[in-house]
């Protein structure tokens, strides 16, 4: 495990080389320098996932759109229109054609396996982390906004004007983009997403979270046992974000 | 022209009329850094930005070298609230502006203490956010 | 017949007050992006629906038009058309001013122009536009090779002729860039269709020498030499079959997004439905820029109607690359195929557009840019021939 006290020892003045070995490929490299099988880190055996279970989410409920605008510290702009401010996740109530059915869930970023606006950024600013959680690393990103182009869910957003105040675990800023990050901050410290949580305490337990790769998982369990669909399946991107009863 | 004073205060060793041009660090509190100040002068941006590319890129976040748990010791405080890098006396624009060296963390970043450390530990099983008991109730229910 | 002797234009008052006018253009444009810098992109019209704007227009014609530009230059070293050689020197220089007025207006619309450098060295290589970026930069390397190579004496023409080919088979390579930035969008339907890269480099074809045609005959009417109508009206006539070429491309590229069901939604949007695209598509883009100059160039070949058929191609070429660029994004996405958004953010629903000043200002920069580069290069380089009347210009073996 890296830490700082061993990045001192390692005196990183003298190891630019080491800098980006350790950046690029972080597990090799680790153990090089002493680290053992407790590097904490994303764990590249996991994939973390969603489960949206439309049949639970209730129309009048907008719980986990606000819980996620708390925890990340999004939409209150000073000067936007709903068609500026940015929008991590939103509720949709959709209407089947042919039958008149009505359904409503929530869709933010679905953390596809192959995620086009990770191909199409030109810096490598939008990313893929080893357990499957599509960020944007805003140290890189120019804000050119293709990947806005490229994502078929809508589920980014150009931040239009200056943010101050922003959370510890979800800086962001002006003229990059940006989407949810699956709480990555708080998923990387054993919690579940925000959304998550608060779906749960609204009594509608609407949303599953879990590993997509761990077959005992409770996520897995249920697409196993359930239909269920991805949005955009004839693309092949393989979302981690799933839905029920659509 | 006072880079120019400053090379030949150095050149002609007065440390006396140097300390008057060097910028006044303001105070921090809690420990002083094991490494010792002329190492985190030199090296506190390599290990933010070592730091950043591992937790970022590969979820590494036991680093102990975050931007945010700077400000735990170094926030500047006036009128009861921690200044943020708009204003001149926060604590990293001190020797920046001093040194004409634009930072862009704080474009993102916020540039005062947390909040709150809610997320700064790892989450304990007993707790209800966390995702060992959120797990063990959803097998409840699914029972 | 005299030899074509290459001099640099000269200062004439006019060319001074034209000179100055562009500058003018360009100090609005940047007092435009340090506005935009200041307040966020929340002061332009771009949004979270359309994403990119009038800026992209500009930036992809003013591209587009680069490597077609280049299309006289091509036309005499690759393809030995000797009647083209004496603008050669021209056609590549104009190349270059174009290409790079486009990418500062790509470049200075973005969230953060402070991060150039970051767009410079770090590279995606699944990233199409990060092979544009090196597409770009080879672009000015190559033409600026191939220029100077032009220009210098005692060159064995085979020289020339083989960077002729490589800057041609660049700029087909570009172009085939440009476009699939659009065709490899797979998500939105208004996009992803391989006949993007064709159609791109059939609106260079057409763009460029449009463009050409004009920056050209300014520049020799502000510097009083002659242009013969010969050479004009066989431009002209190059011109009509290039934008013919763009009515078949446009053609097939629309008639098979009708066949094909899925795809029949945005079709009929641009074609019937959408209001300000529809409009833009059939009578700017189609008749205006497309089947009018066609008509001039082929029943009526003069010297002016060369000069106005470029004038409405550059207008029809502007117009293409908004209903391609816009209209594509004003069509909502089809996240949830076979149902209807009741509620939503955005949804479902056509999203609108209005530029706005800072954008305009941004996207005229961008040609001011070029246009001032191009004068200036004539200005200082040896790239304009002296005489172009029909007399002096070098008949084809």
């Amino acid at each position: 495990m890296t830490n700082r006290a061993e990045l001192t020892r390692r005196d990183i003045l003298k190891s630019g080389a080491a800098v980006a070995s350790v950046t690029l490929a972080s597990g090799v490299t680790l153990m090089a320098f002493g680290g053992t099988a407790d590097a904490k880190g994303a764990d590249a055996g996991k994939r973390w996932g969603l489960l949206i279970d439309a049949g639970k989410c209730d129309a009048n409920c907008n719980d986990c759109v606000t819980a996620c605008s708390t925890e990340n510290g999004w939409g209150h702009s000073d000067h936007g229109t709903p068609e500026t401010d940015v929008q991590w996740i939103r509720k949709v109530t959709l209407k089947e054609k042919a039958t008149g059915r009505t359904v409503s869930a929530p869709v933010m970023c679905q953390h596809c396996e192959a995620p086009p606006c990770v191909d199409v950024c030109p810096t490598g600013a939008s990313m893929q982390r080893p357990d499957g959680i599509v960020l944007v690393d805003k140290h890189t990103c120019i804000g050119c906004r293709y990947c806005m182009m490229a994502c078929p869910f809508k589920a980014r957003s150009f931040v239009h004007e200056p943010v101050t105040d922003q959370k510890v675990g979800a800086p962001r800023g002006t003229g990059t983009v940006e989407s949810c990050t699956l709480c990555v901050h708080r998923v990387d410290k054993g919690r579940i997403p925000a959304c998550v949580e608060a779906c749960e305490q609204a009594g509608h337990s609407a949303i599953l979270f879990g590993d997509l790769n761990d077959p005992e998982s409770p996520i897995s369990k249920a697409l196993e046992s359930y239909p269920s669909i991805a949005l955009r399946d004839d693309l092949g991107l393989n979302p981690g974000v799933r839905y029920q009863n659509m | 022209m006072r880079l120019i004073l400053l090379v030949l205060a150095l050149a002609f060793g007065a440390p006396a009329l140097a300390n008057d041009l060097l910028p006044i660090v303001p105070t921090a509190i809690g420990d002083p850094h094991p490494e010792g100040n002329d190492f985190m002068r030199r090296n506190h941006m390599d290990m933010m930005k070592h730091g950043r590319d591992l937790t970022l890129r590969e979820g590494e976040r036991d680093i102990d070298a975050s931007l945010g748990q700077c400000f735990d010791c170094h926030a500047v405080v006036e009128d009861g609230a921690p200044v943020t890098y708009d204003n001149e006396k926060h604590f990293c624009r001190t020797c920046h502006d001093y040194a004409a060296v634009k930072v862009d963390c704080f474009m993102c970043h916020r540039s005062t203490p947390a909040e709150d450390d809610l997320n700064r530990a790892m989450a304990k099983p007993e707790d209800a956010d966390s995702i060992a008991a959120y797990l063990a109730r959803v097998a409840e229910e699914s029972q | 017949m005299d030899r074509t002797i290459y001099r640099e234009i000269k200062a004439t008052p006019a060319l001074w007050q034209l000179g100055g006018l562009m500058i003018a253009f360009i100090l609005a444009a940047l007092w435009s992006v340090w506005t935009v810098e200041h307040h966020g992109h929340v002061i332009t019209g771009m949004n979270n629906q359309i994403v990119w704007g009038l800026p992209h227009v500009f930036a992809i014609f003013l591209i587009v038009a680069a490597s077609g530009a280049l299309n006289v230059a091509s036309i005499a070293s690759v393809f030995g058309q000797k009647a083209y050689k004496p603008m050669a020197r021209f056609s590549s220089l104009l190349a270059i001013t174009l290409l790079v007025g486009g990418l500062a207006v790509v470049v200075l619309d973005l969230g953060r122009p402070d991060r150039l450098i970051v767009a410079m060295t770090t590279y995606n290589f699944s990233s199409i536009f990060a092979w544009n970026v090196l597409l770009y930069n080879g672009f000015i390397v190559i033409v600026g090779g191939y220029l100077v190579l032009q220009m210098m004496r005692k060159v064995d023409a085979r020289w020339v002729k083989a960077a002729g080919v490589i800057a041609f088979v660049w700029r087909l390579a570009l172009t085939t860039g440009t476009g699939s930035i659009f065709g490899w969008l797979v998500a939105r339907p208004g996009y992803d269709a391989a006949i993007m890269a064709p159609l791109f480099i059939a609106m260079s074809f057409a763009f460029g020498l449009a463009v050409f045609l004009l920056v050209l005959m300014a520049l020799f009417r502000l510097s009083d030499r002659m242009i013969g109508d010969a050479i004009l009206i066989r431009l002209g006539r190059l011109l009509g079959i290039f934008a013919a070429a763009v009515l078949y491309f446009t053609a097939v590229q629309h008639l098979t997004n009708l066949y094909a069901t899925e795809h029949g939604g945005v079709e009929w949007f641009i074609l019937k439905d959408g209001g300000i695209f529809t409009a833009l598509f059939w009578i700017v883009q189609v008749m205006i820029g497309g089947l009018a100059p066609m008509a001039l160039v082929f029943l009526n070949p003069s010297r002016s109607s060369t000069m106005l058929a470029s004038t409405l191609v550059v207008i029809g070429g502007i117009a293409q690359v908004y209903v391609i660029v816009i209209g594509g994004q004003a069509y909502p996405l089809d996240i949830f195929p076979g149902f209807e958004v009741v509620e939503g953010f955005n949804e479902g629903v056509v999203n609108t557009y209005t530029p706005s000043f800072y954008e305009i200002l941004l996207g005229l920069g961008g040609v001011a840019i070029a246009l001032f580069a191009a004068g200036l290069g004539a200005k200082v380089l040896r790239v304009l021939p002296t005489n172009l009347s029909d007399a002096n210009v070098p008949g084809d073996s």
